[in-house]
């Protein structure tokens, strides 16, 4: 017999909305983020991201640093792709100074930052496992993996975390005699890891059924809100930086651009996992072209002083488009440093993404932003 | 369902593979040549005094403000056993605020300090915060002592400053060599 009930929810029962306090530490966020979710039942109606609690003032330091000591703090705002964004940041200074750094110095450059996409994209692989359920084996095998990457890291540069490498014209010191062999063993370790992570994730029924359809973005929504990166790609648009505007020597390099279809979580995954492949292709293209020669660019005075002037520099970071805009007044110093964190952008489409879904699904959807909270807030 | 049982097939030949993890605290890795740990100061045998000269350079340069040194003259130049017509007096690292970045390394003009590439200049647990400030004599210790064998300097403010290194010559190697071996005997 099937139960009566006296009343029918939602039409003579009155029900409230209730605020759910995620954060700021909650092992789903990432790091320390807050969101207050007004939630009906299962259903979010509102989300309120809350950001700042790892605010550094990462700009307003490396201001007032000359252009060689700030290097040490553009580690430090994306953690988890530390080259990429010091490239970045040396760059735009090679920019506005005119230098020209050597080829041998460009190669080992890209070499460096496409690794640390891979070991970046293995954090997300491991977190993402993490995130959408209790699924941690994942999150064992890609730290397994990247821990490969970070000990030839700490080879070259001899530090795991905050290397400040690279110099505005050119890298601090040579590469090791067995560089090139390293790469290639650390590159058979990325092969079949990725392999692990494909085996493990891409097919499996419970990961699709957990992340297909869970907040899907249109392109159209995507330029408006200012998505890059892998989140961008998911919807089916074309747009790298590295294609788009190369920089460094990215235009001599042959690789595809992955895109997704539905612009869904699962498609974010999948993007993130084929970049990874690419990426292997690029350090390959790269390590057979790599030249002899000297790694620094000639007649540099130990504190550069720059001409007045202002640039823009972006790149491709796993996050997205990572931008730097630098103020120079003339002087050792920077006049304004301004930092555009793709994570930062990312991460204010989650409330339009999130209102509707479930509460887990917004869990999800925060997991395949791939945020570093460091890069948000800055 | 098909998935699935790729996905445990994917940790059966997984769990099947060497374990990578080393029993940290007994089993230490050996560290690469380069690693950087916290700065300390080189110690001169040639002369038995510090390379350092306290010029201030390093403290110039340093973007967090960690260090801290006086000179004084060198009582070993005025018995004329030493080229220094100073040397460092006193001389203060704060290790809890330093990082890491290799600034002092690269502008040091006396090749006096290095990044310490030994697993005592990782493990720092103390039970004071400031017990992280370290003395002459403590930063001295391990170069004097002779654990910090190898220590890695590479050349790279070249580029920059337009200086090179001092290198000794083959001349001065073997005078070094044969110095050593009738110290020995």
């Amino acid at each position: 017999m099937a139960t009566e009930y006296s009343v029918t929810p939602g039409k003579d029962l009155e029900t409230i909305d209730i605020n759910v306090n995620v954060g700021p530490q909650h092992p789903a966020t990432h790091g320390v983020f807050r969101m207050v979710l007004t939630v009906d039942g299962e259903q979010v109606v509102d989300v309120d991201p809350i950001i700042g609690y790892m605010h550094r003032g990462a700009e307003k330091l490396s201001e007032n640093c000359d252009y060689r000591q700030a290097i040490g703090y553009q580690d430090r705002t994306d953690y988890l792709a530390q080259f990429n964004t010091e490239l970045c940041y040396v760059q735009a200074v090679e920019k506005l100074a005119g230098i020209e750094p050597p080829e041998r110095a460009e190669y080992i450059r890209v070499i460096l930052a496409e690794l640390n996409r891979i070991a970046s994209h293995y954090m997300f692989m491991g977190a993402f496992g993490t995130d959408i359920g209790v699924f941690g084996t994942a999150f064992m095998y890609t730290f397994r993996d990247r821990e490969i990457i970070q000990d030839l890291f700490e080879e070259i540069t001899g530090e795991r975390m905050m290397y400040a490498y690279f110099r505005a014209g050119g890298v601090a010191w040579d590469v090791p005699e067995d560089f090139r062999e390293r790469c290639r063993e650390v590159l058979s370790a990325v092969r079949k890891g990725i392999g692990d992570i494909d085996g493990l994730m891409t097919d499996n029924e419970v990961i699709i059924a957990r992340c297909r359809g869970v907040s899907p973005v249109t392109p159209e929504d995507a330029i408006n809100w200012g998505l890059t990166g892998p989140m961008l790609r998911a919807t089916g648009l074309e747009h790298d930086v590295r294609r788009a505007e190369p920089y460094c020597i990215y235009d001599r390099f042959e690789f595809d651009i992955p895109t997704g279809i539905q612009g869904d979580v699962y498609d974010r995954y999948l993007v993130r996992l084929e970049e990874m492949r690419q990426s292997v292709r690029i350090v390959e293209q790269a390590l057979e072209g790599m030249p002899e020669g000297p790694i620094m660019a000639e007649g540099l005075k130990r504190t550069l002083r720059l001409p007045e002037g202002e640039v823009y520099m972006r790149n491709e970071t796993p996050r997205g488009e990572y931008g730097i805009y630098l103020i120079s007044k003339g002087g050792d110093k920077p006049y304004r440093l301004k930092i555009r964190s793709p994570a930062f952008s990312n991460l204010s489409a989650l409330r339009a993404m999130s209102i509707g879904s479930y509460v887990a699904d917004t869990i999800v959807t925060l997991g395949s932003i791939d945020i570093v909270l460091c890069e948000v807030d800055r | 369902m098909l998935g699935v049982l790729k996905a445990i097939k994917t940790t059966i030949s997984t769990a099947l593979r060497k374990p990578v993890t080393v029993e940290y605290p007994s089993t230490k890795k050996e560290l690469p040549h380069r690693s950087r740990g916290l700065p300390v100061l080189l110690w001169d045998f040639d002369v038995e005094e510090p390379f350092c000269t306290g010029c201030q350079v390093c403290a110039r340069y340093c973007p967090v403000d960690c260090m801290t040194m006086t000179m004084k003259d060198n009582p070993l130049y005025a018995e004329g056993k030493s080229k220094r017509k100073k040397i460092v007096d006193k001389f203060y690292i704060d290790y809890a605020r330093c990082m890491r970045c290799d600034i002092c390394v690269e502008v040091c003009n006396f090749d006096a300090i290095v990044m310490n590439n030994t697993w005592e200049g990782v493990e720092l647990s103390r039970y004071d915060r400031h017990d992280l400030v370290l003395d002459v004599d403590q930063l001295m210790d391990q170069s004097k002592s002779g654990e910090l064998k190898d220590p890695f300097r590479e050349p790279m403010g070249v580029a920059h400053s337009g200086w090179t290194p001092k290198v000794r010559s083959e001349e001065e190697k073997e005078a070094v060599a044969a110095k050593e071996e009738s110290g020995e005997e």
